[in-house]
């Protein structure tokens, strides 16, 4: 055996191990999903699954009503991700396309937005909603996170290698710049939106802090807060068991939209990354 | 920018760009004033009277032990993100970049930690060290006899939500990493190979520097995510606790500001993160502006 081949196959035992490592934890978390009350305090600890998850999760589903919180947060995360994407797109075209009194200040308040995270500003954030009536709506949960300054970085530095040709032969054509961003500029920037859609879907999926202070009845909470709701709904010892089957369930959408849009992911954040 | 394309239509890039922009006023610039307007007065105790009150919150705040002990907090446990983070991550895309078979299997085997909220991060590493019955527990037992608990031990607590916040920016890190090394052109490792540098030089003189733009953004992502999105892990794994041993800024603020409804004392607070964050953000746009350049 040659020392190249040694060395590829201490990478892949290298690789394999730390693959396995980084996904321990939930496998063990899937594992304990499908145990009895009984087993999953069993000490030492059972590593071997058993028959009872979906028992597991229809008493998860039901405790904390948990098909609400699963449309609660699936239709904020698709509302937040679209609206982003489209705002994003009009203003990365009006950055790169037009000439304006006014452009490069009106730049520097959209990217300001990265230095204004909720936590310096929750608590007039969070006296608006009261204004506005909007505690416990979906209002709340969605239109304070509309705009996106990831969304026009990456919109801007795809439109900026876009060929002047394009332009110039949709002006020919006699095309005014609604029907060239509609019909030419969307269309070829399908790989950026998709990488968009994933990252804000998941980044909306994992919010916690604000639907905690802005929502109060069961109905509005979202699936986070209602991992938290199966934490603390029993009185003694935490049923793991029927945690993990709820826990597991709350991975799967945000895991599912990054597993289907992968490719174009990985494309979005090589190109985010060249900067 | 780009250029003037469409130069007969005045009103229209207004258009494009006024929804972006109000919802930025609106929801963000000017709560934000009214934040630092608010840390500067005092509500009474019934609500119903705000009086102006000068510095006041923010010596209160400075002069608090309680204060003090979550920035020191709030910096372990941000430096443990970062550091124990990035090198772990950048080691696996390393190897992951080595000529091997599988690359595209690798990549998906360790980019899923990035669809993990941090609240589901902090259920399940709150299973894997449950006192009595979790796994770890169980192995350190085996191993030393020791139990290990960290809802009474507050360092161990803190270095159990370190970790669980780290194990979930993994997938992150070295998706970035893995980018950024394939952006190093093959012929300047072959220069450095023919010049007689081993694969150890090579990493530090040529690799690193040329990754620098990747590990400047990833530590401001990190840092961001340290400080502001780890609140949902401390709150379902710890709530600040056991004391307040894991009771960073962001969880203090939260406290203060909802659960105490001390309006002037949280807003002061929110005005330090904001300059922490901009002083972050001045650092690191000097720095990846100067490597650019360098790079270049």
């Amino acid at each position: 055996m040659t020392r190249k081949t040694l060395f590829k196959i201490f990478i892949h035992m290298f690789l394999i191990t730390s693959v396995f490592i980084i996904a321990f934890p939930v496998i063990y978390a899937i594992i304990t999903s499908t145990l009895s009350f009984k087993e999953a305090f069993q000490f030492p600890p059972r590593l071997v699954p058993n028959k009872y998850f979906v028992s597991n999760l229809i008493e998860a589903w039901n405790r904390v009503n948990m098909g609400r919180l699963f449309f609660n947060s699936a239709f904020i995360s698709v509302v937040v991700a679209v609206v982003k994407i489209i705002l994003s797109l009009m203003a990365a075209f009006a950055y790169t396309h037009f000439r304006f009194p006014g452009r490069g200040l009106l730049f520097a308040v959209c990217m300001i937005t990265q230095m204004l995270p909720l936590p310096v500003r929750i608590v007039p954030t969070y006296d608006l909603m009261k204004a506005f009536g909007w505690i416990d709506t979906y209002w709340a949960l969605t239109v304070p996170f509309f705009a996106s300054t990831t969304g026009i970085l990456l919109f801007r530095q795809f439109f900026l290698t876009v060929p002047r040709d394009l332009s110039d032969a949709a002006r020919v054509d006699g095309a005014g710049p609604i029907r060239y961003f509609l019909q030419i500029l969307v269309p070829i920037s399908k790989t950026n939106i998709a990488a968009l859609f994933v990252i804000e879907f998941i980044f909306m999926w994992s919010q916690y802090l604000w639907p905690l202070i802005v929502t109060n009845s069961p109905e509005m909470r979202v699936v986070q807060i209602g991992l938290k709701m199966l934490l603390a709904s029993e009185q003694q010892a935490p049923e793991w068991n029927v945690i993990m089957a709820g826990t597991v369930v709350a991975m799967l959408p945000p895991l599912a939209i990054l597993l289907l849009l992968r490719r174009s992911f990985a494309q979005g954040i090589a190109m985010q990354s060249q900067k | 920018m780009g250029g003037e394309r469409f130069p007969e239509h005045k009103i229209l890039p207004y258009l494009l760009v006024f929804p972006s922009v109000a919802v930025i006023i609106v929801f963000l610039v000017v709560p934000f004033i009214q934040s630092v307007r608010a840390s500067f007065y005092r509500t009474s105790i019934f609500g119903t009277k705000t009086f102006f009150v000068g510095f006041q919150n923010y010596i209160r705040l400075f002069s608090s032990p309680d204060y003090l002990h979550s920035i020191l907090i709030t910096l372990a446990f941000s430096a443990f993100v970062i550091i124990v983070g990035l090198s772990l991550s950048l080691l696996i895309a390393l190897a992951v970049n080595q000529k091997i078979h599988g690359q595209g299997f690798y990549q998906v085997a360790f980019i899923w930690t990035y669809a993990l909220s941090p609240a589901v991060a902090g259920t399940i590493w709150a299973l894997l060290f449950a006192p009595a019955t979790g796994l770890i527990p169980y192995i350190v037992f085996r191993l030393s006899h020791y139990r290990l608990n960290w809802m009474t031990n507050g360092q161990i607590a803190l270095l159990v939500v370190s970790a669980a916040a780290t194990w979930k920016m993994l997938g992150y890190n070295i998706v970035f990493y893995i980018a950024g090394l394939q952006n190093v052109p093959r012929e300047l490792l072959e220069a450095a190979r023919v010049d007689g540098a081993g694969p150890w030089r090579t990493f530090w003189v040529v690799t690193f520097p040329l990754l620098s733009p990747t590990t400047t953004f990833l530590i401001f992502v990190n840092v961001l995510y340290a400080f502001f999105q780890v609140f949902g892990l401390i709150d379902i794994m710890t709530q600040g606790g056991p004391g307040n041993s894991t009771e960073i800024l962001v969880y203090k603020l939260y406290r203060d500001g909802f659960v105490h409804f001390n309006t002037g004392y949280a807003s002061a607070q929110s005005f330090v993160l904001f300059l922490a964050i901009a002083t972050f953000a001045a650092i690191q746009l000097k720095v990846s502006t100067r490597k650019a350049v360098y790079a270049r």
